[in-house]
């Protein structure tokens, strides 16, 4: 046998070695090793002499990588030896390895199906049973498209349903849902085993076993089920009733499956009608599976409860009527009806009794309670959010946050209801939870307004020492709508309350105000002699240009005054002064505003901004389009062109914020063109060198600044596609041509020539590997042209090669620069410490010093791992300081918010320097 | 019939002095052993005469269990365990170990010391008694003996308060204690499996009421006291010592983190600190967010609440404090009240019930001038609040534990009567098949059990019967099978009947039946078997029939005998004998032998 072995062994080895005679070398040198491996294997296992030895050899074989080619010989090694072992273990490993090796790359598994059917019909261990099905189970998933052999592996599948041992039959219900056929029942002839099933459909197969005695196995039913809804497959609505019975297994996992089984088919069938059971009466489905979704938000398993609470906020087709279940809570206390806290505030504040101290048995209970109509458990969707939002695990209540949140944006008036509850959130002992309601209240702030004792609360968070909260809060508040002119007063109030306690927090609550007054003009009005302290008779001091909180103050009223020109009217003198200042000083926060006397200077707002941002675009496809006929014109027509479009791109960015990014980003890559035209004019080339020192190192200059841009181009935009990119590349090496031959025509020498001529090759085989897909859209172009050469390039004088790169380079033309979707420029704002700032930093010498740094990334992907701080000592020194990734925070999309501590020390420096930061990428 | 019989002998229909004998099994467990709060006399501690008539306490019950330290559900212990005389196993978890035997001394002090009661139980005593104590772990079995097992649940309501389950074979009883459905700020919810026990005893304190969400509460509470203290007024929170005080403290202790409040928070010093060391020590009882903060800081370790001091009292600026008792009849809070009351910036908040004729049921009912001893009069400027923090189940947190437990039966204690009244028809119109007791203390509730009686079958036998029907055991159907049940030493083992004889060393007999058959037939009598045969054989094919040459016929396992009578020789007798297992079908034909 041994024997036997080894020949086939060797058989391989030549019948590799035979299939690929014309291969190079290093290839041909890769595949020398691989016989070696099977055939290794097949001596270790010959040599085991116990079944601990051989797992030891299996185990280690495993730990290293097998090539496609050599593992047809391994498997067929593993099978030999799998028939003559008989212990279990050893079988069982070679059946995962067997699952293993049908993953590698390259290698079709199908060869083995039938070797493994066969060892499956012979096996006799359960456990081995089970990985064997496993390993059918992968090679089915390897190859989707076979139809034959996947009724194959179903028809194996079937055969072993009935096994004893639970793994077995989870594994058959596995290839089931991974492999039973989508579209049709099973075409299958009935023969033995499993014949009585055969004429079933996948899907009634494995509904049979929802009722398994092992609740893995109905685990894995209710899995295969929802594997095959997921392969596109639609879920029979008679396996409703089945799932809701399932709800109230006893086992977890069970249940947690069943209600994402619920949902799904909720989502199938939201209209059919389903009937409710004890009465006549019927419902939809989708109500009623909502119903027993949130009946499963008090389950016992925290696990269920959170898969529920999250399953809840995508079931918007729910009725309004059961949605506004969810937050009923009936009270009562000693049988009589008593009205929540909420409704008490209501009325309260209806009544227009807003503060009232709080009386002994204010919350009384009135009128008696019907005893016979008091529901403890209630059937239906009945308070699932109370008790989801009074979970015990914070997990549960996030996902309860979430799902009303999703709930809330479809449902106006359920938003209105569920604002009180939310509220409610703010006070949670967890700040994730706190933060989470903030964010979600924001979201929903279109559909509400916030009544005052409501605000009240809200405002009470403003306190909290947490700045994530607090700016949250702010963000919601930028949001907001109020009712009355109190509402502002107060939130200004406590607004300024937060600015004395945090002076941090000046920007944000600057921001806020700036807002909160744009949104409420009419209800600043009236407040504004209030707010400015003027009186109508007498003069009153002027305050403070420098107070934050006046600033604040002013920030509002000007904001408000914007859209309500009768406020000017109110302003004392030197409000128009401080106007003047604050415009200037802070234009980002106050708006031109119509003063009388005063000529308004900024044009009128974009009426449409939609069709303008359409315009624009347009305007920018036919700019670049008009740069691609630069190939067409001779050398200073091509030039003025590009000038002209640079310039036209440059100021379409600035007027259009949307597309700033992509139109940088298209002026930068015009720009090295242009740089890269210029260098290579006629002129230069055609003279000897010694002559033309001042050009050179125009040229030169011209290269590195090219370089510089590209490397620009490549990592300060986000939203390139591997096409700019490539085309990125070849720029870059273009100008590394032009390096290599400008140092060809000015250093003698050969060395340093060789050796960056095979530099710059490499470069070249580096950009091919990369870019492969990209090469079709690079016809004619340099790299085009060079790669055409390239074998002889490989083997030329750095001389000839040289002058092969100034001919390609002066005669290839430009690749057309296609625009991606959306660019966006990374850019980055350092908010604190400001940089005229005019206290400088003073620290003892050998001493640490702590700067708190606030910065705001735009568009910067991974800021984690990407973004540094550097700090730029007076006396030249710089340190690259890596950032704490707890330290960038996530206040929107595109955005992040870097805050953090840089310690500065220095030896030498005692005295009071000023230190200019940068944050770079 | 089994059956499972409970009697209360105290919380029956009635709050107070719990305490509650199972007999299940043949096993009688006490359930809680308190006193009542209402009483001074005999009545405040349950009637054990009820069990010590018939023999001692130590004889009569296997266990005792207590579900947590509160009085009255912990305070009778002494008196039963030393002066009635008990000294079997008493259970009770780690935290109440450790806190109980504070709470009792706190008791004998005040009752003994204060109001100078003789013939009541001593320092010793209840040293001697916490000796009896075995400490239990949540969801750790407990072998009491061989066959009573008990398992602790988590049970909100304070530290260490539990739930029990007690099994006996596959009996059951789960016995609640008080518990709470809704977690609070410094413990978790009640949590139970589908453990599905013959009976649940449940409290139900509230069982009329359906609570508001405990976050208005919350807030409202903290809204006062900020905006008392920053208006610089002094807030004075009466609580007892134990339970809701550590809940509150908690409360103000994260919302002065929060808001970064300077105002310092006081806590009258006494039982508390010892109390809050354990509090500090039993963090798995928590809740989660301590459970899973307590590595970094322990939320038991106050940063802003601070050991009261009597002359803090007049001390001018804000201040926060809490103040031992809660119903400010005496000690400390009044003291601290009389100073504060007559300054409106201040107020008082009454976390708790106050019981009629103390100072704050006088508060909270609105009285704005207040009688003190000694004839003065107070007048009460002061701003008077209520919050009910409460940590039982309500009516809704009942019916919740009742779904996650699944029990055949409910019986109601520790609550009102006419309050259970309409629990319990709740319970029974809404779980079908469950019912509901609500015994009065001393009434006998007997139920009627059906445990199944698990055998052990042979490995032989149970593999014989796989061979002949399927190897699945429907567990759904019941199947029938052959075999022997062997009841021995009270053990019950199905084993196959040979080996059931060989182990028991009897023959084995068989049973045969026999019958005569008279027949007219003038041949010999081996004619007439052969005839006979012939004919058995043509009729009855698809047997085996043969003809064997003793003279007798065999079909199948019937034996067939002919022989003549002595009387008239052409009258021949045929014996038929069979065994019990065939169906006598095929001989009755026999019987009609064609002449």
């Amino acid at each position: 046998m041994a024997a036997h072995l080894k020949k086939r062994v060797y058989e391989e080895f030549s019948k590799v070695v035979q299939q690929h005679p014309h291969e190079e070398v290093p290839a041909k040198k890769l595949r020398l090793t691989k016989p070696s491996k099977s055939a290794a294997l097949h001596v270790d296992l010959c040599k085991a002499s116990s079944p601990t030895d051989a797992l030891q050899y299996l185990l280690q074989f495993a730990r290293k990588p097998v090539e496609a080619d050599s593992v047809e010989g391994v498997v067929r090694i593993l099978l030999e030896h799998y028939y003559k072992e008989t212990d279990s273990s050893v079988r069982l490993k070679i059946a995962s390895l067997l699952g293993l090796l049908s993953k590698t790359q390259g290698f079709t598994p199908d060869c083995i199906v039938d070797d493994v059917i066969n060892t499956l019909n012979s096996e006799r261990s359960h456990q081995v049973l089970a990985q064997l099905l496993d390993t059918l189970l992968v090679i089915g998933t390897q190859v989707p498209e076979s139809l034959n052999m996947r009724h194959r592996l179903i028809d194996v599948a079937c055969k072993h349903l009935t096994d004893t041992y639970f793994g077995v039959r989870n594994k058959c219900l596995q290839l089931f849902g991974c492999l039973g056929s989508v579209d049709k029942p099973l075409p299958r002839e009935s023969e033995g085993g499993g014949t009585g099933m055969a004429a079933k459909d996948v899907q009634s197969i494995i509904s049979d076993y929802f009722g398994d005695q092992d609740p893995r196995v109905r685990t894995a039913a209710i899995k295969a089920m929802l594997q095959l809804h997921e392969r596109g497959m639609k879920l029979q609505q008679i396996i409703y009733n089945q799932a809701c019975k399932l709800l109230s297994d006893d086992y977890e996992q069970v249940r947690s499956a069943a209600v994402q089984m619920v949902w799904v088919l909720s989502q199938l069938y939201p209209e059919s009608i389903v009937p409710i059971p004890s009465s006549n009466e019927k419902i939809r489905l989708v109500d009623d599976s909502f119903g027993k979704i949130c009946h499963m938000v008090s389950d016992g398993s925290w696990v269920v409860r959170v898969q529920a609470a999250k399953l809840l906020g995508s079931m918007q087709q729910v009725s309004p009527h059961f949605l506004e279940q969810t937050l009923d809570k009936k009270l009562m206390s000693d049988l009589r009806r008593k009205r929540t806290a909420h409704e008490r505030a209501k009325e309260l504040y209806s009544s227009g009794e807003f503060s009232s101290g709080r009386k002994w048995a204010d919350d009384a209970p009135k009128e008696k309670v019907d005893t016979t109509a008091v529901n403890l458990i209630d059937s239906g969707a009945c308070g699932a959010f109370v008790h989801g939002l009074e979970d015990e695990m914070y997990e549960v209540r996030i996902a309860a946050v979430e799902a009303l949140c999703a709930l809330a944006q479809s449902s106006p008036s359920f938003a209105e209801k569920c604002l009180d509850f939310l509220v409610d959130m703010f006070n949670d002992e967890i700040e994730e939870v706190r933060l989470q309601s903030i964010h979600v209240l924001r979201q929903i702030s279109t559909h509400i307004t916030l009544r005052e004792d409501q605000l009240d609360t809200v405002l009470a968070v403003l306190e909290d020492s947490s700045r994530d909260i607090r700016e949250a809060l702010h963000e919601l508040l930028c949001y907001t709508n109020v009712s009355t002119k109190e509402c502002i007063q107060l939130a200004l109030l406590e607004l300024l309350k937060n600015l004395t306690k945090y002076p941090t927090d000046r920007n944000s609550v600057w921001k806020c105000l700036k807002f909160l007054g744009s949104r409420h003009p009419t209800l600043v009005l009236p407040i504004v002699p209030e707010l400015l302290s003027t009186h109508p008779y007498f003069d009153t001091p002027e305050p403070d240009m420098d107070d934050p909180a006046y600033i604040a103050v002013l920030v509002l009223v000007f904001n408000a005054a914007k859209s309500c020109p009768t406020m000017t009217a109110l302003f004392s003198d030197h409000t128009f002064r401080h106007y003047a200042y604050l415009r200037d000083s802070l234009s980002h926060l106050v708006p031109p505003l119509r003063l009388p006397g005063r000529k308004l200077t900024s044009a009128p707002e974009a009426s449409g901004l939609a069709s303008s941002v359409e315009s624009a675009q347009n305007f920018l496809k036919e700019s670049l389009t008009r740069v691609c006929s630069v190939q067409q014109l001779d050398a200073p027509g091509a030039q003025s062109l590009l000038e002209f479009t640079i310039r036209d791109l440059q100021r379409l960015g600035e007027l259009q914020t949307e597309l700033a990014g992509t139109a940088d980003f298209c002026a930068t890559y015009l720009h090295c063109q242009l740089l890269l035209m210029k260098a290579l004019q006629d002129k230069l080339w055609s003279v000897a060198v010694p002559l033309y020192l001042k050009q050179n190192a125009m040229v030169s200059g011209a290269a590195a600044q090219v370089l510089e841009e590209t490397y620009k181009l490549e990592f300060l935009y986000s939203g390139l596609e591997s096409r700019q990119i490539a085309s990125i590349h070849h720029v870059r090496l273009q100008a590394k041509a032009l390096q290599l031959v400008l140092l060809a025509r000015t250093r003698r020498g050969v060395e340093p020539l060789l050796s960056a001529c095979e530099k710059f090759l490499h470069e070249v085989d580096a950009f091919q590997r990369l870019f492969v897909t990209e090469l079709p859209h690079f016809q004619d172009s340099f790299v085009d042209k060079l790669l055409d050469i390239m074998p002889r390039l490989a083997g030329s004088k750095p001389a000839d090669l040289v002058k092969i790169l100034q001919t390609t380079l002066r005669h290839s033309c430009f690749p057309q620069l296609k625009l991606p979707e959306q660019i966006r420029r990374a850019t980055a704002a350092i908010i604190e410490p400001t940089g005229e700032s005019d206290n400088p930093l003073r620290f003892t010498s050998g001493l640490v010093v702590a700067l708190d740094v606030d910065a705001t990334l735009e568009h910067v992907q991974d800021p984690q791992t990407t973004v540094k701080v550097q700090v730029l000592y007076p006396d030249g020194q710089s340190h690259v300081i890596q950032p704490k990734p707890a330290d960038f925070r996530k206040p929107g999309p595109g955005r992040h918010r870097l805050i953090t501590q840089v310690y500065l020390s220095h030896s030498a420096w005692t005295a009071r320097i000023y230190l200019p930061r940068a944050l770079s990428d | 019939m089994p059956e499972i019989k409970v009697t209360p002998l105290g919380a029956g229909q009635d709050v107070g002095r719990s305490c509650i004998l199972v007999s299940i099994g043949g096993k009688n467990i006490m359930l809680d052993c308190g006193m009542h709060m209402g009483y001074n006399d005999d009545r405040r501690f349950p009637d054990f005469s009820y069990i010590t008539q018939n023999g001692r306490l130590t004889e009569f019950l296997d266990c005792v269990i207590i579900s947590h330290f509160h009085l009255d559900h912990c305070g009778a212990l002494p008196y039963m365990s030393e002066m009635v005389g008990y000294d079997g196993p008493i259970y009770m978890t780690h935290p109440t170990k450790a806190i109980c035997p504070i709470l009792l001394e706190d008791f004998r002090k005040i009752t003994v010391d204060k109001k100078g009661e003789t013939n009541f139980f001593t320092s010793q005593m209840i040293k001697d008694c916490m000796k009896k104590v075995v400490p239990l772990n949540l969801h750790q079995t407990v072998q009491v003996d061989d066959e009573l097992e008990i398992k602790a649940y988590y049970a909100g309501h304070v530290l260490g308060a539990a739930m029990v389950q007690i099994k006996v074979g596959s009996e059951s009883v789960v016995y609640t204690g008080d518990y709470n459905m809704t977690p609070d700020r410094h413990l978790g919810a009640a949590w139970i499996d589908k453990c599905r026990p013959d009976i649940l005893i449940s409290e139900s304190t509230y069982a009329t009421t359906i609570r508001d969400s405990k976050r208005c509460r919350e807030r409202d509470f903290l809204k006062k006291v900020h905006e008392t203290v920053e208006r610089g007024g002094k807030v004075l929170i009466p609580v007892f010592a134990l339970g809701r005080a550590q809940e509150l403290c908690i409360l103000l202790e994260t919302f002065w983190e929060r808001m970064n409040l300077k105002a310092p928070i006081y806590f009258s010093t006494g039982l508390t600190e010892k109390a809050n060391h354990y509090y500090k020590l039993f963090i798995t009882w928590t809740n989660q967010k301590i459970r899973k903060t307590f590595v970094q800081r322990n939320m038991f370790e106050f940063k802003h609440i601070k050991a009261f001091d009597r002359s803090y009292a007049d001390n001018p600026g804000p201040m926060v404090v809490f103040a031992t008792p809660g119903m400010l009849h005496a000690g400390q809070s009044l003291q601290i009240f009389k100073k504060w009351a007559g300054n409106e910036k201040n107020m008082v908040i009454m976390p708790g019930y106050c019981v009629q004729g103390t100072v704050g049921h006088k508060l909270l009912s609105g009285q704005k001038k207040l009688e003190m001893e000694g004839r003065t009069t107070l007048e009460v400027k002061l701003q008077v609040e209520y919050m009910s923090f409460s940590a039982h189940a309500d009516a809704k947190g009942i019916m919740q534990l009742i779904r996650m437990a699944e029990p055949r039966n409910v019986m109601l204690v520790h609550g009102e009567a006419k309050k259970m009244e309409f629990l319990k028809d709740k319970i029974e119109q809404e779980f079908t098949g469950i019912s509901c007791f609500m015994p009065a203390n001393g009434e006998t509730t007997t139920i009627p059990t059906n445990p199944s009686v698990p055998v052990d079958i042979s490995l032989n036998l149970l593999k014989r019967e796989a061979a002949f029907g399927g190897p699945l055991p429907d567990p759904k159907k019941p199947r029938t099978m052959h075999g022997t049940l062997i009841m021995k030493d009270s053990s019950l083992r199905l084993v196959s009947p040979e080996q059931a004889l060989k182990e028991l060393d009897l023959n084995e007999h068989q049973l045969r039946f026999t019958c005569r058959v008279q027949l007219q037939d003038p041949y010999s009598d081996t004619d007439t078997l052969s005839r006979v045969y012939n004919h058995l054989k043509s009729v009855l094919k698809g047997y085996t029939v043969q003809h064997l040459p003793d003279g007798t016929v065999m079909v199948e396992s019937i034996v067939l005998k002919v022989s003549s009578s002595a009387e008239d020789p052409n009258t021949k007798v045929v014996l038929l004998s069979w065994s019990y297992q065939v169906t006598p079908g095929c001989t009755i034909q026999g019987s009609q032998l064609p002449h």
